[in-house]
């Protein structure tokens, strides 16, 4: 299996282990990853609150890219919010030739040319669906048995587009997650919103959905998400959230491939345990136990 | 003088129903039935409701409409646009309030706008976003010693881990230029 790969800017920083993680798996699992020549950022939450031809010229120019390269038109994100954007570009020019033109004449800038063969793919949906839980199962060499794991899904990968899950009451991780012999914390906050770049802007408002869903975790031993926008919100702010509710809600945040790559058997460090801002010790000595 | 005024009135009122026609456009069709109030995430912390606005927005009630904190609460979670049952853009819409207030600077949404632009300040200067500069630069627009404290402790976590850069910046090498100034130049009405 090959698929182009396309990492999005926080993969590069403050979700360096998220990058690290999703290439160790793929390489375990014997997917090839080919890296997007010269990718730019996709214009994040950004670049559609100030302009909406912007919004899709961005992620459009990437596209065209990945289009010239290889004869594999399928590309891997496991960023929601870049999956979103890229996504966006696919399905508003499929059957809209106006909007395609739109988006080559400003592409013809750079001598580039969108035909409309890329397909965005989700890092879940790929290992949901392409790999599948057999194929994981297959992979594991050290079983997470005794473990409870909250799968926490956020929305972008999930909606507005429905592509390879229930878009309110998504299931696709909890088979994953049983195939490392954890058990799936059932809950009903795995697709509420975590308030995205309020923690920035408006933190009184991201804090209170933050709280939310790190109470509804209470029971589990970690929550594992598949966005590096998720991730901070979850992760960076439990101490103040915790003395905001007079609470204990503090709790391992892991990505997704980071989990499946200790069950893997690979090490902390190639899965960049130690640059999590939430994998608490007791967390890891009771990985260390499981099994 | 008096008649410039009225004019200057004038004009503005046409401008601002003209910036709000399309999206009186994309929500022509909503029928009031609050099932986007209802599975709004941010609903609780807003002024006026998602349902609320929409009617501002069919009213062309421009000055209501961008007094509320509303639209700038949206954190584009699709859960409106997934649910409304006239499957209207409504996460779209938003969006494009969003961008009304942005193009005037309006000092209502301070916070997200300069959040916003200094993020795409630095997409624009190297291709990719540069987090560092990009929060150095936003601390700096909003002239609130308190923001960046309120990350101070994140920050240095951050650095500490390696995951943001404090080196010398790369200089800007401008990649998407020719994009930028080509969308700008087919958003600028003739």
């Amino acid at each position: 299996m090959r698929y182009l790969y396309y990492p999005g800017c926080s993969l590069e920083g403050t979700a360096i282990e998220y990058n690290l993680s999703t290439r160790c798996i793929m390489h375990m699992a014997g997917v090839e990853l080919v890296e997007i020549d010269d990718w730019t950022c996709c214009g994040a939450s950004a670049a559609e609150a100030t302009s909406d031809l912007l919004s899709l010229a961005l992620p459009a120019r990437n596209l065209a890219i990945a289009e010239k390269m290889e004869d594999v038109d399928e590309i891997l994100v496991p960023c929601s919010a870049c999956y979103l954007n890229l996504k966006k570009v696919e399905e508003k020019t499929r059957g809209d030739q106006r909007m395609m033109n739109t988006l080559n004449t400003i592409l013809a800038e750079e001598n580039l040319r969108l035909q409309g063969r890329a397909v965005v793919r989700h890092l879940l949906d790929v290992i949901a669906n392409d790999l599948g839980a057999q194929k994981i199962l297959s992979l594991v060499k050290h079983s997470l048995r005794g473990l409870i794991i909250a799968p926490y899904y956020g929305c972008q990968c999930l909606r507005p587009y429905t592509v390879f899950d229930d878009p309110e009451v998504p299931q696709s991780m909890e088979p994953i997650i049983e195939a490392t012999g954890a058990k799936a914390h059932h809950w009903d906050m795995g697709a509420t919103c975590c308030g995205a770049s309020h923690m920035n802007t408006r933190m009184d408002v991201g804090i209170e959905l933050v709280a939310h869903i790190l109470e509804g975790a209470k029971g589990a031993d970690a929550i594992v998400t598949v966005c590096p926008m998720c991730q901070m919100n979850l992760e960076a702010h439990q101490r103040k959230i915790s003395h905001w509710r007079h609470a204990e809600l503090d709790i391992t945040i892991l990505y997704l491939p980071q989990l499946l790559g200790l069950a893997f058997g690979i090490s902390e460090e190639e899965l960049g345990l130690n640059l999590n801002l939430s994998a608490s010790d007791a967390f890891l000595e009771k990985i260390q136990k499981a099994a | 003088m008096k008649t410039a005024t009225n004019l200057d009135v004038y004009y503005e009122a046409v401008s601002a129903s003209d910036k709000l026609a399309p999206i009186q456009e994309m929500i022509r069709a909503c029928m009031q039935c609050g099932t986007c109030t209802g599975s709004c995430p941010n609903a609780f912390a807003m002024d006026y409701t998602p349902r609320q606005l929409w009617r501002l927005v069919l009213l062309g009630q421009k000055d209501e409409i961008f007094r509320s904190k509303t639209f700038s609460l949206c954190s584009d979670c699709y859960l409106c646009t997934l649910r409304c049952p006239r499957g209207l853009h409504l996460t779209e819409a938003m969006d494009a309030l969003k961008q009304i207030a942005a193009g005037e600077n309006r000092a209502e949404y301070k916070y997200s706008i300069l959040f916003n632009k200094n993020f795409m300040q630095s997409v624009r200067r190297h291709g990719r976003v540069k987090e560092m500069e990009f929060m150095t630069n936003y601390f700096t627009a909003v002239k609130n010693p308190l923001v960046p404290f309120r990350f101070a402790s994140l920050g240095i976590k951050l650095i500490a881990k390696g995951k943001v850069s404090v080196s010398w910046l790369p200089k800007a090498r401008f990649p998407l230029e020719k994009i930028f100034q080509k969308v700008n130049e087919l958003e600028t009405p003739p």
